[in-house]
């Protein structure tokens, strides 16, 4: 029979509130089992811990409960308490009186029954409890970064200053991500090629870090500490150790009419090619959709034309095989399609862009070579429409677009307006916006100089519809707060697209078992507390992956997520989960049940001699769980016919036990 | 009517049994009536030559029986599997219940097994002796004339609807073999389906409140050989033998439904054994045409290693709401 | 149970430990109410719940069973969810067909972020069982007290 303590925590007034933590105290103490019963004011305090530690002494309990806040806040915290004073600390159960009770119902008789109620449940569950010890598995000191922008760049850097080795995966064959599509970056104004290249060259040159462009992860087994990981090398039909990135095939193949992407389809390039001067690796790709060689077995001028005889027709996808301790999700954005927003008629007029195609049209490396002109006719547009929230804040038109918002569109569409003015003070720049949102250091102040000091003229109110009309675009709009409906013949219209999770995110997230809210943002392990790492360990969150943010942002979090990884790279050993998943030999089948539904398979067989009762003996095919592999989901236990298979911590016992108590 | 003779069965149990081949047959003998013919264990070429037979009652599906004899033997155990004992033949081998090497299995045609109790309503108690002449059974009894019924008119239940004369599995086929059958085995379960709740919970309360709880369903159920099943462990916490009332029961048939759901082949020895005549197969046929219905066709058995429905899934599968109203017509 | 002449139906709701339980926290974070008849097991995983807990809380008194999962495709566990969705369809079917009251059972996924999903799932599942009456058809009488 188990000594059982309850504690009850008033939690200030959020429990004791709508509960009547002495009438809790007194009916447990009734409880079989319960030998102490108590109140207090904060049990997760100094004070209230030394209450428990006192009263495991004195009373010599063998288990305890804690009648308190959700075991997601403190169930490790009164674990610990228990441990301090010498009780196993898996004999602790917290019955969540404030979450789940006080703070959902509104009176006190209510209240106080359902709290006694689920203390019960907890008191029938600790008498079935027993101590339970962790195992251990060792960690792989190797990290992998999924996604090679800017964010996944930062963290592989840092970590590799840390001295782990790291390898980057990025899908394109060159990292550098978005970033390396803007032009200036705010609220400083640098160039952002000039502060992203030398980073670039720092991970290229880092011994510690390997690149995997043109790559994606095929399949992630494994456990924190324990990743192993397929990476698919695509075949770029370039060997990637032998091209110089001379460049002179991306200037002799004859196959001119490919949209280029890094331009966003504003201008062509060739069907092999090497997304940007600064790129890295500086190394050609065959894009085998437009190659054709690829397609026809005719042509081969690449191969003609390279000296270092680097081109391989014949290069197939790579799968490489790796393990690692830890992975970072770093796999960024996009802007959303325009594609239903006719309104704007961004697929009627080439004059209507969106905010990144406006950058790569300012870019000195850009299709304009970095002059702003009009995309149909490459004249100089003087009157300029920025319209702000396309796509963001859209909780009425979620078909279309998004209910957050993006973010980053207001400080980027200040920049840009500013920027317009200041090179040329001869165009009119209007901004629609619904709010102009720009918290953040010196953010205010950076719109603020486009209103005042650049004269911008920024309109609060929203664009109705753009219709192309001539080589003119007539912009229809309501200024709010003059309260008049304003038209603006117009020569350039630029859409602040929201921006999304990239496509690859999703399916990433499947294979790391990391969950995702409903817009495909990854989920915090916490979302104030842990908001770098995602609910499943060992993996984190780099990015705007986990949500829209900016540069200085994205940089920090990518810092945070590193320092996160070195510190579980750090350790030599982990401490498993002591809840897993157990057979009993005896009244195992050895039917395979369980061993199928086991995601980690963690479940083996062995053939195992039993003695019978009359001597002889018996060889049969048992199930065995490996405890480091198991993560305690307790699928297994249902599968099994016989109820060999049964999960500690959470055994059927317990939960038929807390069923009784509350249907009691 | 069967095909294959008594004679036919006793010969070839001889053989194999005199030429090394097996040390032991799994047959059947007379029990205390002629119609009660028992499932019986032969080591001798004399005790079969003097009791193994072979008639219209002998539905016993002996897969099951080869878990415990397979373990005593270092020879081989011959069986005769019936087509729809192969199918639980094949489940138990995919559930690696016993060793495949330890067994001699002759298939043997089968023109479905007669129901005593249909016997019994068309020629009356105190059977004393059944014939098979051509498709009729000659009935003796005690107090009238005999009798002749068709065979046809005394299928048993399960075979009125049986699903297959293919045999899945055997090292060696006696007589001819036949095809999986598109059976009409599903029609009781739609008929439920299309009652309103309170109906099949009018019928259910019926059938089940007669359950005496004697286990013999799971003892018979080549699916239950579960090395200590649930019902007899104090540690799984449904054991509970006392007839209390209707929940009880059903509780016990829901969860042995469920246990054996997707590794069921509808072999029907549930409900040939039931003393009480619950039709205990239109709980196990209605998890078939449940999974039929919502994950696509699945025979249990029909193939040796097959992924059960169960430890299965698509990550596009029905979710329950929908599952319970395309489960029942009355639902939709 | 009977208050003030009154039914009040018990409710026992089975929460994963990942998602659903953080979505009723987040529910009571968030002060979003929902009937006090409801009380929470936390499970790791919806594929923990074997259909004998479930039929065990109708045998003793629960008048409706909901349980509660991570979303298919976002299981802490991967698959685990998945496997719950067949043994859920094809026990509530069963159940149904033996003539019990589809509405006194349930599942939905919630995720951690959807505490006022949460909270209104547990409103519509309270109504829709008090709406049912007592759970007579599948209580076991003896447990009474």
């Amino acid at each position: 029979m188990q000594r059982i303590g309850v504690f009850v925590c008033w939690c200030g007034s959020n429990i004791a509130g709508t509960v009547d933590v002495q009438a809790v105290s007194d009916a447990l103490q009734n409880e079989p089992g319960v030998v102490f019963s108590t109140n207090y004011q904060y049990m997760c305090s100094q004070a209230g811990q030394d209450i428990i530690k006192n009263a495991i002494a004195e009373h010599k309990l063998t288990g305890i409960v804690v009648c308190s806040c959700s075991p997601r806040m403190h169930e490790a915290t009164f674990r610990k308490t228990a441990a301090a004073a010498g009780l196993n600390p898996y004999m602790v159960e917290i019955a969540n009186i404030r979450e789940q009770c006080s703070w959902v119902h509104k009176d006190m008789p209510t209240g106080t029954e359902k709290a006694i109620i689920l203390g019960k449940a907890a008191v029938a569950k600790v008498n079935l409890n027993a101590p339970l010890k962790p195992g251990e598995s060792p960690v792989t000191k190797r990290a992998l970064v999924i996604g090679g922008g800017i964010a996944g760049i930062q963290t592989a850097l840092d970590i590799a200053e840390a001295g782990f080795p790291v390898d980057i995966v990025e899908k394109k064959p060159t990292i550098g991500g978005k970033m390396a599509q803007l032009d200036k970056t705010f609220p400083t104004l640098d160039c952002a090629a000039c502060i992203l290249t030398p980073k670039m060259v720092d991970v290229a040159q880092n011994e510690n870090i390997r690149i995997f462009s043109y790559s994606e992860v095929e399949e992630v087994g494994g456990f924190v500490g324990n990743f192993d990981v397929k990476i698919r090398k695509k075949a770029r039909f370039v060997n990637e150790d032998i091209c110089t990135g001379c460049g002179i095939c991306t200037e002799k193949c004859p196959q001119k009419k490919v949209p280029n992407e890094f331009n966003l389809g504003m201008d062509n390039r060739r069907a092999i090619y090497i997304p940007f001067a600064q790129a890295v690796p500086k190394v050609a790709t065959i894009d085998a959709d437009y190659c054709t060689m690829l397609k026809t077995g005719k042509c081969g001028v690449c191969s003609k034309v390279c000296t270092a005889g680097a081109i391989d027709y014949t290069q197939k996808d790579e799968i490489i095989e790796e393990k690692y301790g830890a992975i970072v999700a770093a796999t960024g954005f996009n802007p959303i399609s325009m594609d239903k927003f006719d309104e704007y008629a961004y697929n009627q007029s080439k004059d209507v862009i969106t905010s990144l195609e406006f950058e790569r049209l300012t870019n000195a490396a850009g299709p304009s070579a970095g002059k702003l002109v009009r995309p149909s006719d490459g004249k100089h547009p003087h009157t300029i429409v920025f319209v702000q929230c396309v796509g963001s804040r859209c909780a009425a038109c979620a078909e279309k677009g998004k209910e957050y918002c993006s973010k980053i569109c207001c400080m980027y569409t200040a920049k840009h307006a500013m920027l317009t003015r200041d090179k040329y003070p001869d165009t009119d720049v209007y901004v629609f916006y619904i709010d102009v949102r720009t918290p953040g250091k010196a953010f205010d102040e950076f719109y603020r100089r486009a209103v005042e000091e650049y004269g911008v003229h920024y309109i609060k109110g929203m664009v109705g519809k753009v219709s192309p009309e001539g080589d003119k675009l007539m912009v229809q709009a309501s200024d709010l707060l003059a309260n008049k409906q304003l038209h603006i013949e117009a020569d350039l219209v630029v859409l602040a697209a929201a921006i999304e999770p990239d496509k690859s995110a999703r399916p990433l997230a499947t294979q790391l078992t990391a969950s995702m809210d409903t817009n495909d943002f990854f989920t915090e392990a916490h979302p104030k507390l842990r908001p770098v790492e995602s609910p499943t360990a060992g993996v984190f969150l780099s990015g705007t992956c986990q949500g829209p943010k900016d540069i200085p942002e994205t940089v920090s979090q990518a810092s945070a997520a590193a320092a996160k990884v070195i510190g579980l790279l750090a350790k030599d050993k982990l401490t498993g989960n002591p809840c897993v998943a157990g057979s009993d030999e005896l009244m195992c089948n050895g039917c395979s049940s369980c061993e199928r539904v086991c995601p980690y398979g963690a479940i083996t067989y062995v053939d195992k001699e039993f003695r019978m009762p009359d001597r002889t003996t018996r060889v049969r095919r048992v199930a065995s769980v490996n405890e480091a592999v198991c993560q305690g989901c307790g699928a297994c236990t249902v599968a099994c016919p016989s109820g060999a298979m049964d999960l500690k911590g959470f055994a059927t016992k317990q939960i038929i036990a807390e069923v009784d108590a509350i249907c009691r | 009517m069967q095909k294959v003779t008594c004679d036919t069965l006793v010969a070839k149990a001889c053989e194999l049994l005199e030429n090394g081949t097996v040390d032991r047959v799994l047959g059947w003998k007379n029990g205390e009536f002629v119609y009660d013919v028992t499932p019986a264990l032969f080591t001798t070429v004399d005790d079969i030559k003097s009791e193994f037979v072979f008639n219209d009652f002998c539905g016993a599906n002996f897969s099951k029986y080869l878990i415990e004899e397979t373990r005593k033997t270092e020879s081989k155990v011959l069986v005769f599997l019936k087509p729809c004992d192969t199918y639980s033949f094949n489940q138990l081998l995919t559930e690696h219940r016993f060793d495949r090497e330890k067994v001699y299995a002759v298939g043997i045609p089968c023109e479905g097994m007669a129901d005593i109790t249909k016997v019994k309503a068309a020629a009356g108690d105190g059977i004393t002796a059944i014939k098979a002449e051509g498709e009729n059974l000659v009935i003796s009894t005690l107090y009238d004339d005999d009798k002749a019924v068709a065979c046809a008119d005394v299928l048993a239940e399960r075979c009125v609807v049986c699903k297959s004369k293919k045999h899945v599995a055997y090292d060696e086929l006696l007589g001819e073999d036949g095809d999986v059958i598109d059976s009409n085995r599903f029609d009781e379960v739609e008929k439920l389906e299309a009652m309103t709740e309170d109906e099949r919970f009018a019928f259910w309360q019926n059938e089940l409140s007669r359950c005496i709880r004697c286990n013999a369903c799971r003892d018979v159920c080549p699916a239950c050989t579960c090395e200590k099943c649930v019902f007899d462990n104090p540690e799984s916490s449904v054991v509970n033998k006392a007839i209390s009332d209707s929940f009880e029961e059903k509780m016990f048939h829901i969860i042995r439904a469920f246990h054996v759901a997707g590794r069921c082949t509808d072999c029907g020895e549930c409900s040939r054994v039931c003393p009480q005549n619950i039709p205990l197969h239109l709980l196990n046929r209605k998890f078939i045409k449940d999974i039929n219905s919502f994950y696509g066709e699945y025979q249990a058995g029909a193939e040796a290693g097959s992924r059960a429905p169960l430890v299965d899934y698509t990550t596009e599968d029905i979710e329950p709401t929908d599952a319970v109203l395309k489960g029942a017509s009355d639902n939709a | 149970m009977q208050i003030n002449g009154e039914f009040q139906p018990k409710i026992v709701a089975f929460c994963c430990n990942w998602c659903s339980y953080a979505g009723a926290d987040l529910a009571g974070n968030n002060r979003l109410a929902y009937p006090e008849n409801v009380k929470i097991i936390k499970v790791p995983c919806s594929c923990r719940v074997n259909p004998m807990f479930i039929l065990r809380a109708f045998q003793r008194g629960a008048d409706g069973v909901i349980l509660c999962g991570c979303h298919p495709g976002d299981c802490h566990y991967t698959s685990g969810n998945y496997y719950t969705r067949r043994r859920m369809a094809l026990l509530f079917s069963m159940l149904n067909y033996l003539g019990i009251e589809k509405e006194r059972t349930r599942v939905e996924w919630v995720s951690a972020a959807e505490g006022a999903k949460f909270a209104q799932t547990m409103n519509e599942f309270t109504e829709a069982v008090a709406a049912l009456g007592e759970n007579k058809r599948l209580e076991d009488l003896r447990c009474k007290k």
